[in-house]
Parts: structure tokens; C-alpha cells; sequence
């Protein structure tokens, strides 16, 4: 049955996908009539190209230096992560989804579990909240980081990366105090977190909340002032708020361009209505003002990290007690025949979930990241579709970009922080 | 200046104004979708994006599921839009039932650019295609690939096992090496 199936499925797409030749005239219609003549140039940035931040290519059709279109192409790291989730249990996904944006994996995981948390009406308790604030912040401080370096890098500012890459190790180190693992943390987990802080995280959170501020400042006096700099990216890319909407752009490349729309405040999450921090805004809509809200966003983060510390109790839960759904503490399993029989039931068989649907979304340092989760009633999902802020912002990124010239591209790129891993999953 | 009023009940608002259309709804843990016609889907849309009271300006997401081999829906595949509204700050879900052979849709495109490369994607991981679409071509996959990943009955890169009573069958598609 399921191979006739296939079989007929392949006829319909092979049919259509036939009038692929590798010519110039497969483009007819993307690109302008100039093109076909010859008369401007099409000319192919990347896949392999350090400015275009991973394996992304870009067709460009040029006019002298002048952007006439420019066509993204992605899918050159698209691993089916969505079909992969389908075939696990709910508690084994979160690992897969560290793996789509490979800069903030908690944001990624933070997702995932709320969509099912919502979907099985889990209670999460205070504690793991706080922490998962913590681990949010930090991620976007990380991506950040590794956004400004790199954006600085494909503009001409070196040395930016090497102090970027400084910082970033700190918190790299952090997240391995917290999960054990530098990247992949897959930390954040239905109900809670995986465990509790270790008694070293928090005097090094401490240690880094004073030191970055100063560093920030280092940062900015490379780079904010540089006439350098501002020439470079004052009036480059810019995106009208209407057209950022309807481009469905989010996060600090819509806040760039003057819409006040940040889902932590708009719709809180994880308890971020109880914490005091602004959302700052652009005026302009050009590389720059991104650009800068998201060095503003470093230290509202930083603000929030310190609200949070102050709230976190030497001890508490850090995990939901719902053992239907969340293990119980190991020292249980000793003297517990129900914590042994609950351990074994979720490690093998996991929880089931209702043959219903959710879409929760919560705000990455890159916009919003949608989880779309639809249930079978047991213990896989039948369908999990990640809304990735990354892939968004590089469908826009062909009407940025139009009449701007080929050096600017570079800064157009970067100034919408993309993770290719994020956009092709 | 756009006029802000207040915000409308939108099952109750497109209830009345385009009663033929609203097939079914459902509330699922504070989630509201409705489903509509495949060739209501424009309208429908539309209307939601541009009454006042309603606005719902973004769009969020579109994602698409199989329920194969489950046939106890109105059809096989479902498409879900999500919109979001930046004046009233809440979401809808409008969905969409397609049947199982030549599952079509009509575009979003001509509402909201955004839709150009969720439509796209679907059609490449689902084999949902969208008609009017500018540039319906994968974007995932590479161009020659067959089938559609993302369909609940293709295979998980393991191979079927071949018995004697189904051997003819699967022996026709299995991919030996060429010459």
C-alpha cells in the first residue's frame, strides 16, 4: 500500500520538476528580461562564502555593482529534523531541536517543551522558571556575540570577533556547568529543566554579569561611533514597518524597523511579565539601528540576569511533579517502587499527548520561533513544525537588498542575523 | 491614521459576515481555529487581515500535516495558517482540509509576501501545491528528489522487507546501482 503510494507521488513531482534544465532560462520570470540577454550579470555568492554565514547562496543579478535581484537559495543543511522528531518520543525531540539553530539551542529546546507543556497542561514550577530565564538570557547574550563578531568581521572589524569569541567562552562555560554540555544542552525539558544548578554556576554568572557591561562598552567604543562603521551601515538595507510585517520579519530586524513587538512582553512566557526591562526600538529601519538594538538587548538581558539571580533560592524543584511526565529524583529510585516503575515508563514508552494541536512562540535572540505540535494520542507527535526566525528574514532578503550595491549585501546579511541551521532544520 | 475600534469576537464577526464558509470550529487549550473550504482560504484570510475590530496583520506560520493512515478527517492533509494581530495581541489558527490525491490550494502571496517560502516548503516536504504561486519550486530538497519527505507513508530511509508475496512489487521501485 504505502509503496504504490510513493510510487505514484514520485510520477507527479517528477512531471512537474522535468522542465528543470541547467540554463539561464529556468530563472525566466526571477530574475529581469536584462538578465537573459546578457546584458547584466548573474553571478552566484556562496554556498562556500564566509559572509554569507554558513552554506547559504546567494544568485545575484548585478548591474555594474548595483543589486538588481538577488535570489536566496537554502537547503544545503537540511537535515529533516521535523521528520526525525516524528519518529521519537516527546522527551527525546528536545535533543534534535538544539540542533536547528545551533546559537541558541535553550530557545530552541524552550519552545519545543512549552508547546508540549501547554499540550499536556503541565505545571512547571518557579524555580525552573527562573532558571529558564537565566538560560534564555545567556542564549540570547551568546548569539549575540557570535552575531556581532561575525557581523563586524564580513564589515572590516576584526579585532570585534576575537573579543566576542572571549566573552562567548564564558558563557560556553556556563552552560556547561548547567547541562554538561557547551552547545548541544538540550537543558530545558518537559517540566523543568534536567537539573538543578551546580554550585559553581552561580558565582560564575556572577562574575560575568559584573565584568560584561565594561566589556559591552568595549565593544561600542569600536564600533557605535566609527565613522567607519557608520558609513558603512547608516541608510544600508532599509525596511519600512509595513513592508517588515508583511515580509514577516521579527525580533530585532522588526524592531529595526520601528514596530514595538517583542514577545516577552507582548505575550510573557516563563514568568518575563514579572521582570522589569524595555524593549529598545529603531528608527530608521537601516543596518545600523538593528545593529544597535541588539547591543541595547545585550544589556536589557544583563538587567534581567540580575533580577533573576536575586530571585533564585538556594533550593528548591527544578522539575515538575508530574510524574507522568517528568522523572522522578534519582535518590527516589532507591526506596521507591512507584518512582522506579515511573522511571522506566517514561524512558521507554515516554508520555502520551491528545490527537490535538498547539503553536506556541516565544522570542530567540533572532525573532520569533513558532513550534507548531500536533498530537496522535500517543507517545510520538504525528506532526512538529518549527516557524525559525531565520528562514523568514532570508525570504526577505531578496527585496532588502534590490538597488543597493554588492558591498552592502554583506552588511544586509548580517544585520538580520541568520543561523542556516535555523532556516533549513 | 488607522482607525482602532474595539476588538471583535472573529468566529462571531465571520459568522455574520461570510456565514457559508465557516465549516467547523475548535477551541483547544485557548486556541481557536477555523476551518474553512480550500477555495474559501483567500477570502477568508483577507477578510480576517482587513476588518477593523479584527487586524490580524501577520502572519505567523503555516504548516501543514498528513494525517495518513487516519481517515476519520474531512481529508488527508490539513494546512494551518496562524495569524497573529499586533493591535489586539492574540493569535487565530485558520486550517484547511485537502483531499488525498492532488491536494491543491490557492496562495497567500498576494496577502502577505511572507507566505512565498512557508507555501513553498510545504509544497516541497508535503506535495501541497499552491496555485498562483510566483516560484513553486522546492526549496529543501534538491531539485531532481522524489516524493515529498514530510508525508506520513514515506519511507524512514530504511527499506521495506522483501517477502515472496510482495517481492515483484518492491523489487520494481528498489534503487539498484546503475551500470
Amino acid at each position: 500500500m504505502a509503496i504504490t503510494n510513493y510510487a505514484s507521488q514520485n510520477a507527479g513531482a517528477l512531471a512537474q520538476e522535468s522542465t528543470w534544465e541547467g540554463s539561464v532560462e529556468e530563472l525566466r520570470g526571477l530574475v529581469s528580461e536584462r538578465a537573459l540577454t546578457g546584458e547584466t550579470m548573474l553571478l552566484n555568492l556562496g554556498p562556500h562564502h564566509p559572509s554569507t554565514h554558513g552554506v547559504l547562496r546567494l544568485l545575484l543579478e548585478l548591474d555594474g555593482e548595483e543589486i538588481v535581484t538577488c535570489l536566496p537559495d537554502i537547503g544545503y543543511l537540511h537535515t529533516g529534523i521535523e521528520k526525525t522528531i516524528e519518529a521519537k518520543t516527546y522527551e527525546k525531540g528536545v535533543t534534535c531541536t538544539d540542533r536547528m539553530d545551533y546559537l541558541s539551542p535553550m530557545s530552541n529546546n524552550m519552545v519545543f517543551c512549552l508547546a508540549i507543556e501547554k499540550m499536556g497542561e503541565l505545571d512547571v514550577p518557579e524555580r525552573a522558571q527562573i532558571i529558564r530565564v537565566i538560560g534564555l538570557e545567556l542564549t540570547r547574550i551568546n548569539s549575540h556575540l557570535v552575531w556581532l563578531g561575525t557581523h563586524a568581521m564580513d564589515l572590516g572589524a576584526m579585532s570585534v570577533f576575537l573579543y566576542c569569541m572571549r566573552e562567548r567562552e564564558m558563557i560556553l562555560e556556563m552552560f556547561e556547568m548547567l547541562s554538561g554540555q557547551r552547545m548541544m544542552t538540550s537543558y530545558i525539558r518537559p517540566g523543568g529543566v534536567w537539573r538543578d544548578i551546580t554550585p559553581d554556576f552561580l558565582p560564575a554568572l556572577e562574575q560575568f554579569i559584573n565584568l560584561f557591561p565594561s566589556r559591552l562598552d568595549d565593544y561600542e567604543s569600536l564600533l557605535t561611533d566609527n565613522p567607519l562603521w557608520r558609513d558603512r551601515t547608516e541608510g544600508i538595507g532599509v525596511v519600512e514597518p509595513e513592508d517588515a510585517l508583511a515580509l514577516g520579519l521579527s525580533g530585532p530586524s522588526l524592531r529595526g524597523s520601528g514596530v514595538n513587538w517583542d514577545i516577552r512582553k507582548a505575550m510573557p512566557y516563563s514568568g518575563y511579565e514579572t521582570y522589569d526591562f524595555n524593549v529598545p526600538i529603531g528608527l530608521h529601519g537601516d543596518v545600523y539601528d538593528r545593529f544597535y538594538i541588539r547591543i541595547l538587548e545585550m544589556r536589557e538581558s544583563l538587567k534581567i540576569l540580575r533580577q533573576a539571580m536575586a530571585r533564585l533560592t538556594p533550593t528548591g524543584e527544578f522539575r515538575s511533579n508530574n510524574r507522568k511526565f517528568a522523572p522522578p529524583p534519582r535518590a527516589e529510585l532507591g526506596r521507591s517502587m512507584e518512582a522506579v516503575i515511573h522511571h522506566f515508563k517514561l524512558w521507554t514508552e515516554g508520555f502520551p499527548l491528545p490527537d490535538e494541536e498547539v503553536y506556541v512562540a516565544i522570542e530567540s535572540p533572532r525573532g520569533e520561533i513558532g513550534c507548531y505540535l500536533h498530537g496522535t494520542g500517543g507517545n510520538k507527535p504525528r506532526r512538529v513544525h518549527f516557524k525559525t526566525p531565520s528562514f523568514m528574514h532570508i525570504s526577505a532578503l531578496g527585496s532588502m537588498s534590490e538597488g543597493y550595491m554588492i558591498a552592502d549585501l554583506v552588511g544586509i546579511v548580517g544585520s538580520i542575523d541568520i543561523v542556516l541551521g535555523d532556516s533549513d532544520r | 491614521m488607522m482607525q482602532i475600534t474595539n476588538a471583535l469576537d472573529p468566529v462571531e464577526a465571520l459568522k455574520s459576515a461570510l456565514p457559508a464558509m465557516v465549516q467547523d470550529v475548535k477551541l483547544f487549550r485557548d486556541e481557536t481555529t477555523i476551518v474553512v473550504a480550500p477555495e474559501d482560504i483567500e477570502t477568508v484570510a483577507r477578510y480576517m487581515r482587513d476588518t477593523p475590530g479584527l487586524l490580524y496583520n501577520y502572519l505567523s506560520d503555516i504548516s501543514a500535516v498528513d494525517y495518513y493512515p487516519d481517515y476519520n478527517r474531512p481529508g488527508r492533509f490539513g494546512v494551518c495558517y496562524h495569524l497573529y494581530s499586533m493591535i489586539y495581541n492574540r493569535r487565530i489558527r485558520l486550517k484547511v482540509f485537502l483531499q488525498e490525491d492532488d491536494p491543491k490550494l490557492s496562495t497567500l502571496t498576494v496577502l502577505w509576501p511572507a507566505a512565498n517560502w512557508l507555501e513553498r516548503e510545504i509544497y516541497d516536504l508535503m506535495g501541497i501545491v499552491f496555485e498562483g504561486h510566483p516560484n513553486m519550486r522546492r526549496i529543501m530538497m534538491p531539485k531532481d528528489w522524489n516524493g515529498h519527505p514530510l508525508r506520513r507513508d514515506y519511507p524512514l530511509g530504511y527499506e521495506t522487507v522483501m517477502f515472496s508475496f510482495n517481492f515483484d512489487q518492491i523489487n520494481k521501485h528498489k534503487p539498484y546501482a546503475k551500470e
